[in-house]
């Protein structure tokens, strides 16, 4: 009887996921009257302006990663190494930005760096560039910090950092030569979290009126019919390379045992 | 001069006094180990020398120079961690090269060095190995090999063998003592294992809740133990209480039976503790040799000893014997005679 509940629980969850994702698919293929066809993946992998925001959305999210890491990594090991107490603290902080609105932040980037302030990034490009890039950055800390924090949980970061000062190693040795490659497997599972993310980001990039992918989706949305499904497959199955990508590096570490 | 000097350490952790003025001089390519019970204060002083901890007070000399203000990885040291701790991403011979390439040294000598330490652990084929394939007694002497392969001044080494099992803990004494002879390094190594200190050092020092009650070469340490609490803490040690009735004459009472040392023992003490080593104590006995009458209370055999314990009026006496395949041990309930030389008898004060 369990056994029938658990069952029945599972299908009622796959379907509630799938028979969406089904429609979508379908009737993404259905631009051309009575038959199935991939005409809207064609237009829209055709149209300059899908290039664009989506070329623009990657290097945003590659440079998110970057900007992630360089903050992260040794932030979750200094904690880890010398104020272990605060480990709490710091992990609510990361989560922030869960709970916080991104429209909020971003209100908040405009009022602190509009055109008339001291530091007026908002007035180009390029520095508004960076405000969303630090805004992507914000939005990614929930995910980078826990999934390198959970990385420096299977080493013994104290023991192998004094190993290495044994060996006259300094702090930039020890974090490119030892820390980060022993997390470098959970530093890219957060990486692909945050590309999943990046990438079809919206609230940001709009209001910040940087030429992204989400703003794009939403635009077409808004415009077209079948387009949009087409759209929505594409960037679902984005995210999912992403998802299994995460778990094709865990299988591919030389250093650790075969996962079985 | 010492080659390794430390004076007068002292080590607080907020109001707790772990480290209560060490001295220590080590000479060039002494062995040094640091005994003692847990908690005694032995990894904290270890990890002073090696700067991972800040003396509250005192000095830490290497070499003529003065490193107490020095970082780990200006201290030319090598450290080798009970947990091996080698690094989990890099192969055996990257480990061993890790301290030769943060040197800088150039590539040619960084394979030879390489090469000559792999060899030197009896491991020359595993360099392309990873940590998690290596046994325990392995993944410890490559460990080894990398603290030694940028030839540092001093080695450190914090209970090195107390994760392996018995069988290789024993057979990795021998090698680490012969490695740290061949290279001449100074070392000092940390354990609590008495066994352990007492087959590798060249002088032990014996520590007490972060004091050295005593520091000696192992023959000393265990024949002339300068405290009771050395007396106590290294090898089994047997104590009987004995009333003074001669101090000057050294007679005294034990039981209801009177003994003769033979020669003075300290005054002004209404009793003493008698202590022997269990080797000291026969069944037999020579002429001249001290004799108890006890009874039996316990028979185990170790192979090529066996312990018996005799209770004797005063105390609880354990005797080693050889074992002899033509005569059988007493077993437990017979009266037997103990008998011991009255030079072997430690007279303990407090
Ligand atoms: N970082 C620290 N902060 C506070 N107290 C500490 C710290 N490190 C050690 N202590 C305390 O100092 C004392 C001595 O510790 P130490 O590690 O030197 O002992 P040990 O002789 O090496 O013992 P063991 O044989 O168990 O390793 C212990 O009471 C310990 O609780
Ligand atoms: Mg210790």
């Amino acid at each position: 009887m369990t056994r029938f509940l658990a069952w029945a629980m599972f299908l009622f969850g796959v379907a509630y996921f799938a028979l969406p994702l089904f429609g979508m698919t379908e009737f993404s293929l259905r631009m051309r009257r009575g038959v199935y066809s991939l005409d809207a993946y064609r237009v829209v992998l055709g149209d300059p302006q899908f290039q664009a925001t989506f070329a623009y959305s990657t290097v945003m999210a590659l440079l998110t990663i970057v900007v992630g890491v360089l903050v992260v990594v040794p932030t979750a090991y200094w904690v880890r190494l010398y104020l272990p107490r605060l480990r709490p603290v710091v992990e609510f902080i990361t989560l922030l930005p869960l709970v916080i609105p991104p429209i909020v932040i971003v209100f908040g980037y405009l009022r602190l760096f509009n055109t008339s302030s001291w530091l007026p990034l908002t007035g180009t490009a390029a520095g508004t560039n960076l405000l969303l890039l630090m805004g992507y950055a914000t939005l990614s800390l929930p995910y980078m910090y826990r999934a390198v924090d959970n990385g420096l949980r299977t080493i013994d970061v104290r023991t192998l950092t004094e190993a290495a000062q044994s060996l006259g190693a300094g702090w930039a040795t020890i974090l490119a030569r030892v820390i980060l490659p022993n997390v470098l497997v959970a530093v890219l599972s957060g990486a692909f979290l945050t590309f999943a993310i990046v990438i079809g980001e919206f609230v940001m990039a709009a209001l910040l009126n940087r030429p992204a992918f989400g703003p794009y989706l939403q635009l077409m949305g808004a415009n077209k019919a079948y387009e949009p499904a087409a759209l929505a497959v594409i960037a679902f199955v984005v995210t999912w390379v992403c998802m299994g990508l995460i778990s094709l590096v865990t299988r591919f570490q030389k250093f650790t045992p075969a996962p079985r | 001069m010492a080659f390794l000097e430390l004076s007068a350490l002292q080590k607080y952790f907020g109001a707790n006094h772990v480290v209560r003025s060490f001295d220590l001089d080590v000479a060039k390519g002494e062995f040094v180990t640091l005994l003692g019970p847990s908690g005694c204060g032995k990894t904290t002083v270890l990890r002073m020398v090696a700067g991972f901890e800040t003396p509250s007070s005192g000095q830490i000399r290497i070499d003529g120079r003065d490193v107490t203000a020095l970082r780990t990885s200006q201290r030319d040291i090598g450290m080798v961690f009970q947990a091996y701790a080698l690094f989990p991403n890099m192969t055996v011979a990257e480990n061993v090269a890790f301290g030769l390439r943060v040197a800088g040294r150039p590539r040619a000598e960084i394979d030879a060095g390489v090469r000559e330490m792999l060899t030197l652990i009896r491991l020359p084929d595993l360099g392309g190995r990873y940590p998690f394939q290596l046994s325990g007694g392995q993944q410890q002497r490559v460990a080894l090999a990398r603290a030694l392969a940028a030839r540092p001044k001093v080695l450190l080494l914090d209970e090195p063998l107390s994760a392996l099992d018995a069988k290789i803990r024993v057979s990795l004494r021998t090698e680490i003592r012969a490695i740290q002879r061949q290279l001449g390094i100074t070392t000092i190594f940390v354990t609590h294992d008495q066994e352990e200190a007492l087959s590798m050092s060249d002088r032990i020092v014996v520590m007490s809740g972060g004091v050295a009650e005593q520091v000696g070469p192992p023959f000393e340490i265990y024949n002339r133990p300068a405290t009771r609490f050395v007396a106590g803490f290294v090898g089994t040690l047997n104590q009987i209480a004995a009333e003074v009735i001669d101090a000057g004459a050294g007679r005294l009472a034990v039981g209801g039976a009177e003994i003769a040392l033979g020669r003075a023992i300290p005054p002004g003490q209404g009793t003493v503790s008698l202590a022997l080593r269990p080797e000291a104590v026969g069944l037999g006995g020579r002429p001249g040799d001290i004799r108890l009458a006890g009874e039996v209370s316990e028979v185990s055999f170790h192979g090529s000893v066996v312990r018996v314990r005799v209770e004797v009026a005063g105390g609880s006496i354990a005797v080693d014997t050889f074992n002899n395949a033509a005569s059988r041990p007493p077993a437990a309930g017979e009266r037997v005679e103990i008998a011991f030389a009255p030079s072997d008898v430690l007279i303990l004060g407090d």
